[in-house]
């Protein structure tokens, strides 16, 4: 039955999902186990992304669908939920731009591959990235941007962390819309990664995950 | 009437023709005999690089943006409100830059005055919402239409873009809600201007008509430079914008988010949507570019790109609409050029069953190589020198890059240099390199 929910939730039968919830609610079933089932099921769904079986309408249409059940399950809940996490990543995107398409695909991307993802949000300026460095002791940072005005934002965002004397504790990654390896040169980031597929191996990589 | 008859009855390539002798004789005063001569020598040699035929050479349209604002010292910020430095900055670059096939206008520079008159709350800009030294304007996603008002849009688009969408974007538009529609106008009016009374309703005109005038300002500002730009013998290569349905649904009405699930949840409401869309975009593209000189239509796409949607979606959901406003258009002898911000190696496929010649593909980040094969035999390719170099890198490393592309795209014409998105900043030298290029790389 567990494995119903998994593979329901990765083919995205949402009203199969919500009945099923329902059922093993009402059985008495233990909530975490459910919310277990909806988490390897999330994991499904980003392997398909990112096997080009999957885009971006199914990764909105699946995360909404992981709320409702989340939703349905909470008021069971008699302990807080403890998520096994394999490392932390601070990101957003930068100063001076406020699109987050891309940023939220691989927000998703990291959260499904275990990572805790703080995110800043849109037009993020420099040092709000280094407090929240500082504050959770991430060892990745991830900058997104879509338009030409980023360069110069990653740049000084950079120099940021260097300014806070930080920049050898952590790794650098950025993505998005305009931005490539010319980009990554100029801003002076440890990688550029094309996609969110790119943004977990590199996330992985550096915290020597596999 | 017997001159809209014959205009009726002519081929869609006749149109065009038409069109483009049009192009090729503005109503301008020439500077010179030689600035004459030039503008006709540019604007025939893109015409034949649209046709896939061989021009003299490769043209190149210059990625500029708003590059002549920071060229001449300037931002965006001071030239969206400053209509004489928009001016000067314009003309600085104009009579600095030297030797160009085509000029960018000041045209896509918004007018800032007009859009705070009005409380504009779709965008952002230097100085309104973002920082003052960013270098763009950016739109702000939302669901400004909602999940349950598909079938306000579909039954009567105009009254709800009258009553519900303008009241959500526009602040100072919030009163026009109480605004009946206007086919309630009928027999003799009695009640029917009642609403207009309202001290909320009045000011709400009253803005409008204040983005009105601010408008009138700034379009004089715009065509001032423009038609300067062109008796020096500068064409230009934009005569409007469009879009596709599904991005004009997805852009700015329902949003990225939205419009997703409702290709899971709604899926027929949202064709349905789709269709009222591509009806309205034809119209109101056709109307915008009227009988003006230039008969390019530029249409910036968005939520098709590779990556947004699989391939069975895109057919679904993004092409037909698009395909349909793309054939009325060429059908009324405009020629879409097709601006795919992103790339588009899956949709190569697709897209290739366009008629030869019917539009041009602008591609940002697509494989030129794979575009050329598939497309090249029928349509023009315009691109792509990535943005990213074009500010990053050095005039020799860009003239490389372009030879390359010339030497890959250039065989059998059919081939405009460009970037792959514009540019608003750097050093003006790496854009001389693309002119260079083609003059050196690009001879037929």
């Amino acid at each position: 039955m567990s494995g119903d929910l998994v593979n329901l939730l990765a083919d995205l039968k949402d009203k199969e999902v919500l009945e099923l919830v329902e059922q093993r609610l009402d059985a008495d079933e233990d909530p975490l186990k459910i919310l277990e089932d909806s988490r390897k099921g999330m994991e499904v769904v980003g392997k398909r992304f990112a096997d080009d079986e999957y885009f971006l309408p199914e990764l909105v249409f699946s995360g909404d669908l992981l709320k409702r059940v989340t939703e349905m399950v909470k008021p069971h809940l008699k302990q807080a939920v403890e998520t096994k996490r394999i490392g932390k990543v601070v990101i957003g995107t930068v100063s001076g731009d406020i699109h987050d398409i891309g940023l939220n695909i691989v927000i998703f991307m990291l959260d499904v591959n275990g990572f805790e993802v703080y995110n800043l949000g849109v037009d993020v300026p420099a040092d709000a990235f280094v407090n929240k460095m500082k504050e959770t002791g991430a060892p990745i940072l991830g900058l997104s941007g879509f338009l030409t005005p980023a360069f110069e934002a990653m740049k000084e965002t950079v120099e940021a962390v260097e300014a806070a004397g930080m920049r050898d504790k952590v790794k650098i990654m950025i993505g998005g819309g305009q931005l490539d390896e010319d980009v990554r040169k100029y801003a002076r980031a440890d990688a550029y990664g094309k996609n969110a597929m790119a943004a977990v191996a590199l996330a992985k990589g550096w915290i020597g995950a596999k | 009437m017997n001159m809209e008859k014959k205009w009726a009855d002519l081929s869609w390539e006749e149109k065009r023709e038409e069109r483009f002798k049009t192009w090729l004789t503005p109503e301008v005063t020439f500077s010179s005999p030689e600035a004459e001569k030039l503008y006709k020598e540019r604007v025939t040699r893109f015409i034949r690089a649209f046709q896939v035929e061989k021009p003299d050479r490769v043209p190149c349209i210059l990625p500029a943006g708003n590059f002549a604002a920071y060229y001449a010292g300037a931002d965006l910020r001071t030239v969206m409100y400053d209509y004489d430095e928009l001016k000067r900055t314009w003309r600085k670059f104009l009579y600095e830059f030297g030797d160009s096939d085509m000029f960018f206008g000041p045209g896509m520079v918004p007018p800032g005055k007009a859009l705070e008159a009005v409380d504009f709350k779709l965008y952002k800009w230097p100085g309104h919402g973002i920082s003052g030294n960013t270098t763009s304007y950016q739109c702000v996603e939302g669901e400004y239409m909602k999940a349950d008002e598909y079938d306000a849009l579909i039954k009567d688009p105009t009254n709800f873009w009258l009553r519900i969408y303008m009241p959500r974007v526009f602040g100072a538009f919030e009163p026009l809600r109480y605004i009946p529609p206007f086919t309630t106008i009928e027999e003799i009016a009695i009640m029917s201007f009642v609403p207009y009374g309202r001290p909320d309703v009045q000011a709400a005109f009253e803005a409008l008509l204040e983005a009105g005038r601010e408008s009138m300002k700034w379009m004089s500002a715009v065509m001032e430079v423009s038609q300067e730009a062109m008796g020096l013998g500068f064409p230009g290569v934009m005569g409007g914008l469009s879009k596709a349905p599904f991005d004009t649904l997805g852009d700015t009405l329902r949003g990225t988010r939205a419009i997703m699930m409702d290709m899971f949840q709604r899926p027929d409401k949202l064709l349905e949507a789709l269709e009222k869309i591509a009806l309205l975009t034809i119209d109101s593209t056709i109307s915008s570019v009227g009988d003006a000189g230039m008969p390019m239509v530029i249409m910036p796409l968005h939520k098709g790109a590779d990556g947004f949607m699989s391939e069975k979606q895109y057919e679904t959901f993004y092409w037909p609409t698009f395909k349909k406003v793309i054939m009325a258009l060429v059908n009324e002898g405009i020629m879409p050029i097709l601006f795919a911000e992103g790339s588009y190696n899956t949709r190569l496929d697709i897209i290739k069953e366009l008629p030869k010649t019917s539009v041009a593909w602008w591609l940002d980040q697509t494989d030129m190589a794979k575009a050329k094969e598939v497309l090249g035999d029928n349509v023009c390719l315009i691109g792509n020198v990535p943005t990213s170099l074009l500010m990053t890198g050095t005039p020799q490393e860009i003239k490389e890059h372009c030879r390359k592309l010339i030497e890959l795209c250039a065989p059998g014409g059919g081939y405009v240099l460009s970037g792959g998105a514009n540019i608003d900043k750097g050093n003006p030298d790496n854009l001389r390199a693309m002119m260079e290029a083609v003059k050196e790389y690009g001879v037929y």
